[in-house]
């Protein structure tokens, strides 16, 4: 489904455009995709060039500019939920495909290429699967690719149920894992003792190379401490550790390399 | 030294927290210096197909090939190293089989996959991809991506459209402008690197790089250099904690010695001997 700009003034929906062509304009002029009629904004005010499932916005050299969520911007990559504010009216940006379908789906690998020379007789063969992406692409293809072959599942998805409004955001592709409660090491022992290191980094490392070294982890579901190299293997509260990640509790006492340390949770 | 003494490789593949199947492949063998991998794509298992067919296709063809030669022969006509022709035409050789399969069998139509290779030779190593599988290089501290993704993603960051740093909000991420398999004939990147000793090779499938933040990647293969198989699952680790939407597959490759082919009358004398 495509994006979709949502015209409002002091509150009151005007009007839905659907982002269905590769580039729409936004004036107060009447060949624009979008009118708006007030003298505040420019003949030709700005544009929205959508590629796929991505759209951009651009400021054409309007008199007064335009802002997206509060910021004065020439151009800007448009997020689900932005609100371009353009005088006193305001398009709010809707784009919240990875909702509506299967989020894993979606994300599947798919070739997007520009139209076979000779006639391919796979992409013909095809099934919902190729007749889907083509209506799909004529939506919203740019020039160069008229021709996205969808090889995954799309034909065994569910139909696309209207999504509950906004439920979550279109989750950025690298998800924002639950960051685990806030934890540190105070060193017990040796020159350092007394010193108090924060894990603010999925990755810490402890030892010194090449003769013991070990790296505490944070994962979602808590603080793993594991040991990486050297003959000796770490102790944790006496016990000494095998080859695999050991989850860390609060207080316990490790020993590396002859210096004892300390785990705990803050805050 | 040989080149089987020089590198350790260590490999592993995941199908992820999502996805029921693995589409992904990997092989390697030290003694070509050769790894392979692929990320596959398809409906059913089309997918893996792809994938396997392509990483057989080039680890047999190449390790064969390279039991009666040298990479560093130069072809007569062209003047190219064997090395790097070999991964070249085997790659493509690896998409002319998938696309007839895909032909001749309805179930397998449109299968497709990426693949980035790397055959280790004379102190250098050749890469040829296809796709947006992708290899890494960690030399001292410093992480780098040494192959382009053929994406939709890369090539609007590469006309200036779009940013770095928005790049990682698109919607577009899964889309390849290039796979082997999807048509009659397909051109693979190729380039020729030189190798250090210390340095990380890392191949992996987008499962990886999609989930996982370059900057944690740095720090784990920093980290965990001295023990490959412990980063390799701590790679994986990541992708699947963040989410592990997609199958994630990794390869990596560390630089422990120098492999230099022998040179000079010498070594001429003893090949001629060998001949």
């Amino acid at each position: 489904m495509a994006a979709k700009l949502i015209l409002s003034m002091d509150g009151v929906v005007l009007k839905e455009y659907p982002l269905n062509k590769e580039r729409m304009t936004i004036g107060r002029k009447s060949h624009n995709d979008i009118v708006i009629d007030n003298l505040a904004v420019s003949g030709e005010h700005a544009a929205i060039v959508t590629i796929l499932h991505d759209s951009f916005l651009e400021d054409l050299d309007s008199t007064n500019g335009l802002e997206v969520n509060g910021i004065p911007t020439k151009k800007h990559f448009l997020q689900n939920n932005d609100l371009i504010e353009i005088g006193k009216y305001k398009l709010k940006y809707i784009n919240d495909q990875t909702t509506q379908a299967n989020a894993a789906d979606f994300e599947k690998t798919m070739v997007l290429r520009a139209p076979v020379k000779q006639a391919a007789p796979q992409v013909e063969k095809g099934d919902a699967t190729a007749s889907f992406m083509r209506t799909q692409v004529n939506a919203n293809a740019t020039q160069s690719a008229d021709v996205v072959e969808k090889t995954g599942k799309f034909d065994i998805r569910p139909p696309v149920a209207p999504a509950a409004p906004a439920a979550k955001p279109a989750s950025p592709a690298i998800a924002a894992a639950p960051i685990p409660q806030a934890a540190a090491v105070q060193i017990l022992t040796g020159p350092n003792a007394g010193k108090e290191l924060e894990l603010v980094k999925n990755l810490t490392t402890l030892g010194k190379p090449g003769v013991q070294v070990a790296v505490l982890t944070r994962r979602p579901h808590g603080h793993f401490i594991t040991h990486v190299e050297g003959a000796n293997h770490p102790m944790v509260n006496g016990v000494t550790l095998g080859d695999h990640p050991h989850q860390l509790n609060d207080h316990d006492v490790i020993e590396l390399a002859g210096i004892k340390m300390e785990f705990y949770f803050k805050g | 030294m040989k080149v089987e003494d020089a590198i350790e490789i260590v490999s592993q593949t995941n199908p992820g927290m999502v996805r029921s199947h693995n589409e992904d492949s990997v092989a390697q063998n030290a003694a070509c210096g050769l790894v392979v991998l692929a990320d596959g794509m398809g409906g059913y298992n089309a997918g893996e197909v792809a994938s396997g067919i392509a990483v057989s296709v080039v680890m047999t063809e190449i390790c064969q090939h390279l039991q009666n030669a040298s990479p560093t022969d130069r072809d007569d006509a062209t003047g190219d190293e064997l090395g790097a022709l070999l991964l070249r035409d085997n790659i493509c050789k690896a998409n002319a089989s998938i696309f007839q399969a895909a032909q001749s069998q309805p179930q397998y139509a449109g299968m497709g996959t990426t693949i980035v290779s790397g055959l280790f030779y004379d102190n250098r190593v050749v890469v040829g991809h296809v796709g947006d599988s992708r290899m890494y290089r960690l030399r001292g501290e410093t992480l780098e991506t040494i192959t382009r993704d053929h994406s939709l993603l890369q090539e609007q960051i590469d006309g200036g459209m779009i940013s770095i740093e928005d790049a990682r909000l698109s919607k577009n991420k899964n889309l390849v402008t290039r796979a082997v398999g999807i048509d009659a004939e397909v051109e693979p990147e190729i380039h020729l690197h030189d190798v250090q000793v210390g340095d990380i090779y890392l191949l992996c499938s987008d499962g990886l790089n999609d989930m996982v933040e370059d900057e944690d990647i740095q720090s784990t293969l920093y980290a965990m250099q001295s023990n490959l198989p412990l980063a390799t699952e701590q790679l994986i680790q990541m992708a699947n904690d963040n989410g592990g939407r997609d199958n994630v597959s990794v390869i990596l490759v560390k630089v422990k010695g120098e492999f230099a082919v022998p040179r000079g009358w010498l070594a001429n004398l003893f090949n001629w001997f060998k001949k």
